[in-house]
């Protein structure tokens, strides 16, 4: 066994273990020693994904010294490792970019209890990307949920608390669907074990046996991830709870939560059921139907917002709903343009929620479009970086959001007329939405401030620290990475999903 | 069906409190019933392990008496995913009432949308 294959259990019992140590730190060494664990972390990640993509072949590492059917197990293939390290990637310019806002917004007491929350949120992220049994999953995420919680309502006023209750409500029911799925599963099938499920379903399917209760499995488990993940109309918590909170958790939840949650789903596609008995089950057009619904809602509910933050927030609802409408389409090219729009939406969420701080900065910390009027004059870079992400969610070529739609068309196109037609037409509409949307808001922030007085010498132009500017810039670069080498990417998401087989 | 269902009487009785809790978590306005309706929900799912995890006649795996035999002992782990469960629900309850005590502190009472009105009404003022 080559030592490279050691990565994923170290990663994982790095941030665990870190989370532990960190308690003990003051706030400074906190800080580094986390940003210094995540950059181990992801250099980890990359090594293994080059790793991966030399042999060409996922491997499986045994915990604990008991063979397969009895002990547990983790697993790397290059989708795995890709996700990882695009995670600590994200999940580092995240913290980077709030990390002033960390710093004022969270008591100083409680600074390092956030650092513990993000290992522990990153330690549940990768056991939830690598895991290959499905009990140890079902721990991580709910580890994952209350991490999450965690950051929401480490700031604490009135808002962030009951935005995290209603999260942690909608999560226990999430959870609670997830757990009853998975025990149904491991009850006719009499394995945890992914692979080793996967074959008793293709028994089961072919004989035709359990045939009520398998159905009833897969649709409990879709929609609990479904709803963990905020899929509309399970979505009730996220605008509080994007919108109130500190900065970088905003980012982080939006990103990389709920995409653990879709990540976790589609191995079960692949790796649990198996894609034809999901297809065969029906249970992807429930999802399919809420995708689409979600798309036009979310987009909606985001116009009438009169909050920056909070709009971002909507739109995020819109975007979760195309995930779910590409997992709907029940085909191939339907799962690779979801998993490229989790890469392209966690890119570009947290470039908007990051660089919309610093508008809201220069605006005196107002949200409302009203105050937000020439702020871009006011912070040129935060201004830029914002233009940036809304173009790319609109969907403008060379940024990440292009290709994601571009994916999603062409994956409707290859699929039967039922599913055409309703796909391409809800793309269309939600488009033109964004556009409203985001154009309003780029349009609002680079209007001239009318000289009538005060307001000009209200907000004065922002500075911004050195580190926050290489953030956006770094950013902006990853986003147009993702958009302008779509096709590598696009390959290396088919070789992974092959892998998942 | 009807055979069946008697057969599984209890695993009938797990999925009908399953109903319970969730519709209570679901649409209990008062925060401690939702967290009453998560416990019976989380119960009723380690019920259902538990009632599948038993076979009539055998014991918990402990080798007593140097009995050996597979045929004598139940399979361990449904029980040691309850155990896990349990502890998985006991955190999530613990997080869910803190919650509910901060909340009460602050607005004076456990109605999750009394609550977020009087956020609304704030926001306004």
């Amino acid at each position: 066994m080559s030592f490279v294959q050691n990565f994923p259990f170290f990663s994982i019992l790095l941030s665990l273990g870190s989370g532990v140590l960190t308690s003990i730190m003051n706030k400074t060494v906190a800080r580094i020693w986390n940003t210094f664990i995540l950059i181990v972390i992801g250099a980890m990640s990359a090594v293994l994904f080059v790793y991966l993509l030399g042999t060409g072949e996922s491997f499986i590492f045994m915990m604990g010294h008991f063979p397969a059917p009895w002990g547990n197990e983790i697993r790397a293939g290059v989708l795995e490792a890709g996700m990882a390290l695009f995670f600590c990637i994200v999940m580092l310019f995240s913290i980077k970019g709030g990390q002033e806002h960390i710093d004022s917004q969270i008591e100083e007491s409680k600074v390092n209890l956030y650092y513990i929350m993000i290992n522990l949120l990153l330690s549940s992220l990768l056991a939830l990307i690598y895991a290959n049994d499905l009990f140890t999953a079902y721990v991580f995420v709910e580890i994952n949920t209350i991490s999450a919680c965690g950051l929401i309502m480490i700031r604490q006023n009135g808002h962030t608390i009951e935005a995290a209750t209603r999260y942690m409500i909608m999560s226990a029911l999430g959870s609670g669907l997830l757990l009853l799925g998975i025990c149904i599963l491991y009850d006719i099938t009499g394995h945890l074990l992914m692979s080793n499920i996967k074959e008793s379903v293709a028994a089961l399917a072919a004989s035709g046996q359990y045939r009520v209760p398998l159905v009833a499995a897969i649709g409990m488990i879709c929609v609990g991830l479904a709803v963990k993940s905020a899929l509309y109309p399970f979505h009730t918590w996220l605008p509080d709870a994007y919108g109130y909170s500190t900065v970088s958790s905003a980012a982080i939840l939006s990103s990389l939560v709920s995409k653990g949650y879709i990540f976790l789903l589609i191995k079960i596609f692949y790796r649990v059921i198996g894609f034809d008995v999901i297809v065969g089950s029906n249970v992807l057009n429930v999802l399919f139907v809420f995708g689409l619904i979600g798309m036009i809602m979310g987009s909606v509910k985001a116009i009438q917002e009169n909050d920056i933050r909070r709009m971002i927030a909507f739109s995020s609802v819109a975007q979760i709903g195309y995930i779910y409408m590409g997992f709907g389409l029940g085909t191939a090219a339907g799962i690779v343009a979801s998993v490229f729009h989790i890469l392209s939406h966690a890119s570009t969420k947290s470039l908007l929620f990051i660089s919309g701080v610093g508008l809201t900065d220069a605006s005196g910390e107002s949200k409302r479009f009203d105050d937000l009027v020439g702020s871009g004059f006011r912070n040129p870079v935060a201004g830029a970086a914002f233009t940036i992400g809304a173009c790319s969610m609109v969907g403008i070529p060379l940024f990440s959001g292009f290709i994601s739609k571009l994916l999603f068309a062409q994956a409707a196109v290859h699929d039967s007329l039922a599913k055409m037609l309703p796909t391409l037409i809800c793309l269309a509409v939600s488009t033109i939405l964004n556009a409203i949307y985001f154009m309003r808001t780029v349009i609002c922030i680079y209007t001239p401030v009318q000289k009538k007085g005060k307001m000009e010498a209200e907000f004065p132009v922002k500075k911004n620290s050195a580190t926050y500017n290489t953030v956006l810039v770094l950013m902006i670069a990853l986003n147009m990475v993702l958009g302008c080498t779509s096709q590598v990417i696009v390959n290396w998401i088919n070789m992974g999903l092959a892998m998942f087989g | 069906m009807g055979a069946n269902l008697l057969a599984n009487h209890a695993e009938a009785v797990a999925m009908i409190l399953f109903g319970i809790g969730f519709s209570n978590l679901l649409l209990q306005k008062n925060l401690i019933k939702k967290i009453i309706g998560l416990n019976i929900m989380d119960t009723a799912t380690y019920l259902f392990l538990a009632e599948k995890g038993y076979i009539e006649g055998r014991v918990a795996p402990i080798v007593v008496d140097n009995v050996t035999s597979v045929g004598a002992y139940i399979n361990p782990v449904p029980s040691g995913l309850v155990l896990t469960g349990i502890v998985v629900s006991v955190s999530v309850s613990a997080l869910m009432l803190s919650l509910t005590i901060r909340l009460y502190r602050r607005y004076h009472t456990l109605d999750i949308d009394e609550i977020s009105t009087l956020l609304k009404k704030n926001e306004k003022a």
